[in-house]
């Protein structure tokens, strides 16, 4: 019986069927459902690691040790753990050893869009690419074979579509594998110089023999159609391709891309009379070909930039657009928001109150730089604002010392957080630095982390103390505040920015969505007090609005958080009491 | 032939039930089925999309403009927004609630008034009504996503008892009466 699969949880059940025994990640759209589903089987240890890099760096322990392991995070993730992979390419592994990573084009739910396939070609490491779920189990489970044949890690490359898309897949047995024997060999795991450098010809001589297996693997086919046309595709282009097409063009679906095939790259385009490679991203088997002398059209035709679809293929190729329904109409945008009774709320609004320069982060609460709060001018990268902040005060000293900010929340503060801390506590800046800990890591959609107490599964597990944490480094003035007390966020914030020395705000709430976390009756507004001064209107919070001049609160939204009370001059904003406002 | 479904609304409210309902659907009436759907920072209150395409062999998991045979729409002016991916002669099955964004609410925009009409104006079929009534009427107004379904079951062939067979495969067992009671609400009108 096929059973539709989301791709990320086909690639679970790849783990669980190939008999992955570890799997250590952080959560990343939109990789995060890997883990997520891999906990779901008894036979795998899955964990949240704090980051990219440990979680690689466990997968790696695992498979050193003698076990198939797993690692999975977002394409920045890789970044992140690029470190511990160019050098376990020269390592190689024990047991098999398969990285999992989700691409974003589009850019859905992510900073840049950048290619992962250069991570491979420069870390030197095979990389498949699955096309849909049913491929996305079967890869990861050839994966391990290849990982181990080689003796390499392997990187599995998802993207949105795949990952986020569900199709149709055949549930196998999981294969018991035995735990390969670890042997002491400081040669292989030791990358010392004298150890590294004859690695160096190891890899070199690995990435021949994987040449030699990508001319000749299923895993890159090719599909003779119809017509003059020959494109060389791979992953969601390729079903984009074959939408468009159908039997009319020859296709080379390479599911294998990195190293790609050279003569069945020629010997193809020998037997076509227009070859077009479609990928998006980055021009990698363009440039391929090229390299092979080959005539071909690829990014000329096709952009660099953003996700492809059939629509867009088919259009670039000349075909006539397809006839829609059309509708005259302005139609508003629908942004994002931060929730009703979101707790970073009130911090961005004492912030912005306050005119902070707020040097920001990656999660939820980015969306503190949106309109009306505007109220953060910095996201880069995990953990970048405090490092960031540091840097300002280095340039631009006390000018700023009274309104300056880094902000982030408790998830990326223990991913890249705590070593930018460090670095204010041993370089001496007078920076302030605000944890929004809403405990939780709430963007990817709530997943523990080591500041809540509880591991992967929901049970209890270690807990690292925010408060004894900063001070262990050296930071005297660390103090927790409520951001639903505005009153309290702005004296304290206050405080710390004139304080001469560096310190810690931790704004703790529990996010608003967090099941535990009771929502407390609706606010109401007493249309007859409300003059209409629109001052509720600054914390823009999705439930509330203005019907006819006057504030009015959507019932359905409100969580009866209670920070628009406190903005309200003329007490027009309450909770419903007998019918009057409190 | 494949067929084309879009199903679009607000971040959080509830499009994922009516998803995974007609995947298993399709899926047990033995169509090659694939659905689609974006994860992360759009379902914070954004507008969301979710493709559901079903047939003989389907390749592509999204759907492009003017491909849409039905586009089903938890909010109005949602299905306003993704009218340019339905078929000129396609059909709309859309939830009258509205849901202000936040550049309405902060006065930067306004709400388009009378967008049933227009839609109408445009040429083509729209099947308009307040699922929050008939929701609460089958005992939650959360069931909206099984009112919306029970209008769109006749965009297809199948029985009320395939429909219901997959009502109680995909929803818990203590919800299964208020669903099926929303969808045939939905579905008698």
């Amino acid at each position: 019986m096929k059973e539709l699969m989301l791709g990320n949880k086909a690639v679970a059940r790849g783990l669980y069927e190939a008999g992955c025994r570890v799997i250590s990640s952080y959560p990343g759209t939109p990789s995060t459902e890997v883990t997520e589903e891999a906990v779901q089987f008894d036979d795998i240890y899955a964990e949240w690691a704090p980051n990219e890099k440990v979680a690689m760096e466990v997968a790696f322990g695992a498979a050193m040790a003698g076990g198939r392991a797993a690692c999975a995070m977002k394409h920045v993730g890789l970044n992140v753990a690029a470190d511990p992979l160019y050098t376990m390419s020269y390592t190689g592994i024990n047991g098999g050893l398969v990285i999992i990573v989700a691409d974003d084009a589009g850019m859905h739910s992510s900073q840049n869009e950048q290619d992962s396939r250069n991570h491979a070609i420069a870390a030197k490491v095979p990389m498949l690419e699955p096309s849909d779920s049913e491929e996305a189990k079967q890869f990861t489970k050839l994966a391990f074979r290849l990982s181990e044949e080689f003796d390499t890690p392997v990187i599995l490359k998802m993207c949105t579509r795949v990952a986020h898309s569900q199709s149709l897949v055949e549930c196998g047995e999981r294969e018991e594998i035995e735990l390969r024997p670890y042997i002491k060999n400081i040669a292989k795991y030791v990358m010392m110089p004298a150890n590294a450098r004859p690695k160096h010809p190891f890899v070199e001589e690995r990435a021949k023999k994987l040449l030699a297996y990508a001319e000749t693997t299923p895993l890159n086919r090719i599909e003779w159609g119809s017509g003059d046309i020959g494109i060389i595709t791979s992953s969601t282009s390729y079903q984009y391709t074959k939408e468009v097409f159908g039997e009319k063009a020859s296709v080379l679906k390479l599911g294998m891309v990195n190293p790609l095939p050279e003569e069945l790259i020629k010997n193809f385009a020998a037997k076509v009379k227009r070859l077009i490679v479609i990928e998006e991203l980055d021009p990698i088997i363009e440039n391929h070909c090229k390299k092979l002398g080959l005539a071909v059209e690829g990014k000329s035709l096709f952009p660099m930039i953003g996700e492809f679809s059939q629509g867009l293929i088919a259009e670039k190729l000349g075909f006539s657009p397809k006839a829609s329904a059309a509708l005259e109409e302005k139609i508003p945008l629908r942004p994002p928001v931060m929730c009703a009774g979101c707790p970073h709320r009130g911090m961005f609004y004492t912030l912005n109150r306050n005119h902070c320069t707020v040097l920001g982060d990656i999660g939820c609460y980015t969306l503190g730089a949106v309109a009306p709060l505007s109220a953060m001018e910095l996201c880069a990268c995990m953990g970048a604002s405090i490092g960031a902040v540091h840097g300002f005060h280095k340039v631009r000293g006390e000018e700023i010392e009274g309104n300056t900010v880094a902000v982030l929340g408790d998830s990326t503060f223990m991913h890249s957080g705590m070593t930018g801390l460090a670095n204010v506590a041993y370089n001496m800046s007078n920076s302030t630095v605000i944890i929004l800990d809403n405990s939780i890591t709430g963007m990817t959609g709530h997943q523990q982390n080591p500041t809540t107490g509880y591991n992967i599964k929901g049970d209890p597990a270690g807990k690292i103390n925010l408060e004894a944490l900063c001070r262990a480094m050296g930071f005297k003035r660390v103090c927790v505040v409520d951001p639903y007390d505005l009153e309290e966020c702005d004296r304290v914030l206050k405080e710390e920015l004139q304080a001469k020395e560096p310190s810690v705000i931790i704004s703790r709430r529990p996010c608003a969505l967090l099941k535990y976390v009771k929502a407390k009756p609706p606010i109401a507004a007493d249309r007859e007090k409300c003059v209409g001064c629109k001052s509720c209107m600054k914390l823009g919070c999705p439930a509330i609005g203005i019907k006819d001049k006057k504030a009015a609160i959507d019932e359905t939204l409100c969580v009866g958080c209670g920070v628009c009370t406190q903005l309200c001059p003329f007490d027009a904003l309450g909770t419903k009491k007998g019918g009057a406002l409190s | 032939m494949t067929k084309n479904i879009m199903i679009v609304g607000v971040g959080g409210q509830g499009s994922v039930l009516a998803s995974k309902l007609l995947g298993h659907l399709l899926l047990t009436e033995g169509y090659d089925v694939k659905v689609s759907e974006v994860h992360g920072m759009s379902q914070r209150g954004g507008s969301v999309v979710t493709y559901v395409r079903f047939g003989d062999k389907v390749y592509s998991p999204v759907i492009d403009k003017g491909e849409a045979d039905v586009i089903v729409s938890f909010e109005l002016l949602e299905a306003a927004r993704y009218m340019g991916f339905l078929k000129p002669d396609g059909k709309i099955v859309v939830n009258t609630q509205q849901i202000d964004p936040m550049p309405v609410i902060t006065g930067a925009a306004e709400y388009p008034k009378d967008l049933v009409a227009k839609m109408k104006a445009a040429g083509v079929k729209v099947d308009a009504i307040d699922c929050l009534t008939k929701a609460q009427e089958a005992g939650s107004s959360k069931a909206v996503n099984l009112v919306l379904m029970g209008r769109l079951s006749h965009s297809f062939d199948f029985s009320e008892e395939v429909w219901y067979r997959a009502i109680e495969a995909v929803v818990p067992p203590k919800f299964v009466e208020i669903n099926k009671k929303a969808f045939s609400l939905g579905r008698a009108e």
